[in-house]
Parts: structure tokens; C-alpha cells; sequence
């Protein structure tokens, strides 16, 4: 496969970009695998890359029911950060995030990362000691974030409307200056390549139907559309179809499916410097390479699979929007889509284990699940790969529901994350 | 946008009139004292997501502020069927009978 350069790229350009190589091949099905990873999302092609570079895995198939990163991975509002209040979830957060940082060199991929930094909005006293609590927590935790006065945050934020008489004053905010976006689908394809390249074979179009144990409890293999296909290890990574895939196995997770939705305007010039949060009037928007701006809040109220979600929840975001960004009450939404997003009773991923030996899952991101893509990889993959937990993943338990030991970012971030 | 019927007004309006309250007929346990750690997992966290048609609790609270349980395909978003809180689970294979 071509190595990527400005050399392969000029060399191209002179042939009229016809004879680049394809990035991938389209794998058919080969009858026994030692690891089967259902979903071919970022964390599952992530995985993938990470058995065959860390671990020496390659006889590796990734199975996906539609196309290569067709799911959340390029459904999401691509935000990029790590600023957790929980040690748990600092620790595997700040992990993707150093990962983040270097990815494109690594991948050989311009996964375009830019660390044009996330600020979160406090608009009331609560937030302000919510926020600092953060920050100061984050430090301990070596995560960086900083406390910005309203005037800092309009200097690095200039859109921001910081007057007193907005209906939502701004009175400071938390910025986080790591922290940034990334092309979605780019990640997808550049694992998907990597991993190619490593002899993982990628198997599009491909609903695996149910994972089949035998009678001693342990992994067999997984049924799928185009038969059955026998693997050692399976590591489920199938975001919100996870709990149905579980179940065919006979376990049944601690899962909720709910759409979350996100919408973009039509393009316009570079006029939004950062990512612009706000927990409190509940939406969060950035500017993309494209130009356009990409918008989102909280999941639906009801739990689906229609990959579509409702007008009432759209219109919630583009109003809370509004009130923080007049300036925008006149630009037009070119479109918006939905997700399926598997959402845990904790607002935290279950990372590891299960009690089927074999069998490891990777779920629960919930409306996170982009941010952590790289470090979910990379540990996934060392779960699989020695049958134990990483150190990051380690509290990510299915079990925690069991002892109550809870990793409760839902009470931190009071909104979804 | 979704249209809801609530049993008590016996009428059918619009989404923003009512709240989602998660999975139906879920027992409180009669004896809490008596339940392993297991059994309170199961309880709390543990819930069918189920793809297609689900059982689950909404309340008019923009209405007449009660609670009331409906059938509804999760993979279309149609509901089947509303009823009152209190009444027997509908027999699912009359209902999608008469959906055809």
C-alpha cells in the first residue's frame, strides 16, 4: 500500500490522481479467526490496529452490519477532551487524548487534530463552583484545564456574547486547551488502513446475527449473514446494538439504546475559533475545516434504534444555541441526523470482561464515545490480547453493577457527556 | 414527531406534552430486605432495550400529569397501543395482528 507523502502526492497529482491504490481490500469471510471484533467503528478498527502493532494478533477479522465507520463514529460532533471529574475517567480520557495528539503521524493519515481547545460556559454560581471543582480536580489529576474570566474567554472565544443583559450571562468558563476536534471519518479509515495493512481483514455488509457459546460456556464463534465463523476470542464493540448482541449470548447488559442527534449549517467563512460548550442552556457547537457549524445537545427522551430522533429535541438545540450565540439566529441548517448511542446507568463505558470467557465488550460511551476512540482502542485491544484488563480499564467493570462501585459521571456533568 | 395518545384524556397530541419514564412493569421487590446483590443489579441497571415492540412508562406532564404505559416499536418509533397504569401487559401478538 502507498505510503503517504507530499512525494506520493505530487507523483499522483502528475497522473491525474488515477492510479492511487485502494486503501483497503474488502475482505470475504474466512471460516476461523483468533479474534472476532464486532463493529467496524473507530474502537473497533482501532482495536484491530492495536492486536496487530502491540500485541503480534493479526489473524484478526473486524465485521460490521453496514459500511466502514458508517455508525456513531461518523455520526458524531467530533469533540475531542479529557477534562473528567472522576480519576477513573481522567486517567482513560487524558489516555486517548495523548494518543489523539500524534495520531495522524502515526497512522500515516491526516486525521486533522486540532487542538483548538474546548471551553465550557459557566452561566450561574453553580457552574462557576462546579467548574473550578473541575479544573482543580483535573490538575491534581495532571489533566490540563484553566479558569478563564468572562473577558478571557471573549478573548479567545470573540462570537461569545459576554454582555450582562444576555438572558444566559456568561460569568467565566473552563477551557481546556488540549482539547479540540478531529475528522471522524478520517480515524476510521486510517485505523481501517493500518490495520489492513497488518493483515486484519475488514468484512463490510456483514449483520452478525448472534454470538454463539458452547456448552461449557465459552466462545465459539458468531453467526452472521454470510454464516457462521469461528473465532477464539470475540470482543463485542457495536455501540448501541450492544445489549442485543449480549443478549444472544445470554447476558444482558445494563444498557439503554437512545438516538442522539446533531445537526450542521450551511458553510460559511472561519468565524468560530473553538469548541464552545454550555451545560447549562444545554448545546455545544464548533466550526468545521469545511465551514460548517456543527451543533449538538443531549439524546432524546425515549429510547430507539431509528437512527433518526425527534424535531422537538432539534429545536431545543438550535434554540439553546440562539440565546448563547444571537448571532446566529439567522443561519440556515443544511441537515441533521441521528445516532444510536448506548447510554449506562452511570454515564460511564463498560470496558472488559464478561463473564463468558471469550468474551470481552466495549460499550456504554453513551454520547462520548468519539473522544475516547484511540484509548478505548489501545486498551481494548490489551484486554483482549492478555485476558485481563489494562490498568485504565480496570474500573470499567460490567461487575460494578453488581458491587455499586459506580463511576458516577452522570452526577458530575449533570447533562449527558 | 411523535404522536401520543394519553388513556386518561383519550386524546392524542404531540411529543413536548409528555415525559419519558423508562421500561414498564418493573416491580418494586415486595421483600428488599431478601435480595442478593444480583437481584438489585437487576433491579436497578439491568433493562431490555429491546428492539422493537417495548414496554414502557410516559407521563402527560404538560396534560394531566399521570402516568400511563404504552407499547411502542423501537425500531419505527409507531406506537402499538397506550393504556392506563395498573393494567395487564396487551397481549403482544393481538397487537401486531392488528397492525397488519
Amino acid at each position: 500500500m502507498t505510503h503517504f507523502s507530499a512525494f506520493s502526492l505530487l507523483k499522483n497529482a502528475l497522473g491525474g490522481h488515477k492510479n492511487w491504490d485502494k486503501q483497503w481490500p474488502d475482505s470475504e469471510p474466512k471460516s476461523e479467526y483468533d479474534v472476532i471484533i464486532v463493529g467496524a467503528g473507530g474502537h473497533g478498527l482501532g482495536a484491530a490496529y492495536y492486536l496487530a502493532k502491540e500485541h503480534g494478533i493479526t489473524n484478526v477479522a473486524v465485521i460490521e452490519k453496514g459500511w466502514l465507520g458508517g455508525g456513531n463514529t461518523g455520526r458524531n460532533t467530533t469533540i475531542i477532551r479529557s477534562n473528567y471529574l472522576y480519576d477513573e475517567s481522567a486517567g482513560l480520557f487524558d489516555h486517548a487524548l495523548d494518543l489523539w495528539q500524534n495520531l495522524s503521524r502515526e497512522l500515516n493519515y491526516n486525521i486533522m487534530y486540532s487542538n483548538r481547545g474546548v471551553m465550557m460556559l459557566a452561566h450561574n454560581v453553580h457552574d462557576v463552583q462546579s467548574f473550578k471543582r473541575h479544573i482543580h480536580a483535573n490538575r491534581l489529576n495532571g489533566v490540563d484545564n484553566q479558569w478563564l474570566t468572562k473577558e478571557e474567554a471573549k478573548e479567545y472565544c470573540p462570537p461569545l456574547n459576554i454582555s450582562p443583559d444576555a438572558r444566559y450571562p456568561v460569568m467565566g468558563a473552563a477551557l481546556q486547551k488540549r482539547a479540540g476536534t478531529a475528522r471522524h471519518d478520517a480515524v476510521a479509515w486510517g485505523y481501517a488502513r493500518q490495520a489492513a495493512m497488518r493483515g486484519v481483514d475488514i468484512i463490510q455488509n456483514c449483520p452478525v446475527t448472534a454470538i454463539r457459546r458452547g456448552p461449557d460456556g465459552v466462545v465459539e464463534g458468531v453467526e452472521t449473514a454470510r454464516g457462521f465463523i469461528k473465532a477464539k476470542k470475540v470482543a463485542v464493540s457495536a455501540a448501541g446494538h450492544t445489549s442485543v448482541l449480549m443478549d444472544s449470548a445470554g447476558i444482558r447488559m445494563p444498557l439503554e439504546s437512545y438516538p442522539l442527534q446533531a445537526l450542521v449549517s450551511e458553510p460559511v467563512k472561519p468565524i468560530f475559533p473553538c469548541v464552545v460548550m454550555s451545560n447549562t442552556v444545554h448545546a455545544y457547537i464548533s466550526q468545521s475545516d469545511k465551514g460548517e457549524l456543527v451543533i449538538g445537545s443531549g439524546t432524546d427522551q425515549y429510547t430507539s434504534y431509528s437512527q433518526r430522533g425527534g424535531l422537538p429535541l432539534i429545536e431545543h438545540t438550535v434554540a439553546a444555541i440562539c440565546e448563547v450565540f444571537p448571532i446566529f439566529n439567522r443561519m440556515r441548517m443544511l441537515r441533521k441526523w441521528g445516532g444510536i448511542v448506548d447510554v449506562t446507568p452511570d454515564r460511564s463505558a463498560i470496558l472488559g470482561k464478561t463473564p463468558a470467557k471469550g468474551l470481552y465488550v466495549n460499550c456504554g460511551w453513551g454520547t462520548g464515545g468519539f473522544k475516547a476512540t484511540p484509548g478505548a482502542a489501545h486498551v481494548l485491544a490489551w484486554t483482549v490480547a492478555k485476558d485481563e484488563p489494562h490498568k485504565l480499564n480496570a474500573p470499567f467493570t460490567l461487575e460494578r453493577f453488581r458491587t455499586g462501585r459506580l463511576i458516577d459521571e452522570a452526577a458530575a456533568a449533570a447533562v449527558a457527556h | 414527531m411523535l404522536l401520543i395518545h394519553c388513556p386518561y384524556c383519550d386524546e392524542t397530541l404531540p411529543e413536548p406534552e409528555f415525559a419519558y419514564a423508562g421500561e414498564a412493569h418493573i416491580d418494586r421487590p415486595a421483600d428488599p430486605q431478601q435480595l442478593s446483590d444480583e437481584e438489585w443489579r437487576d433491579f436497578l441497571f439491568i433493562r431490555t432495550n429491546a428492539k422493537g415492540p417495548h414496554y414502557e412508562r410516559w407521563r402527560h406532564i404538560n396534560g394531566c400529569a399521570r402516568f400511563f404505559n404504552a407499547v411502542r416499536d423501537t425500531v419505527s418509533d409507531k406506537f402499538l397501543t397506550t393504556y392506563k397504569a395498573g393494567e395487564a401487559r396487551p397481549d403482544l401478538a393481538k397487537l401486531l395482528e392488528g397492525q397488519k
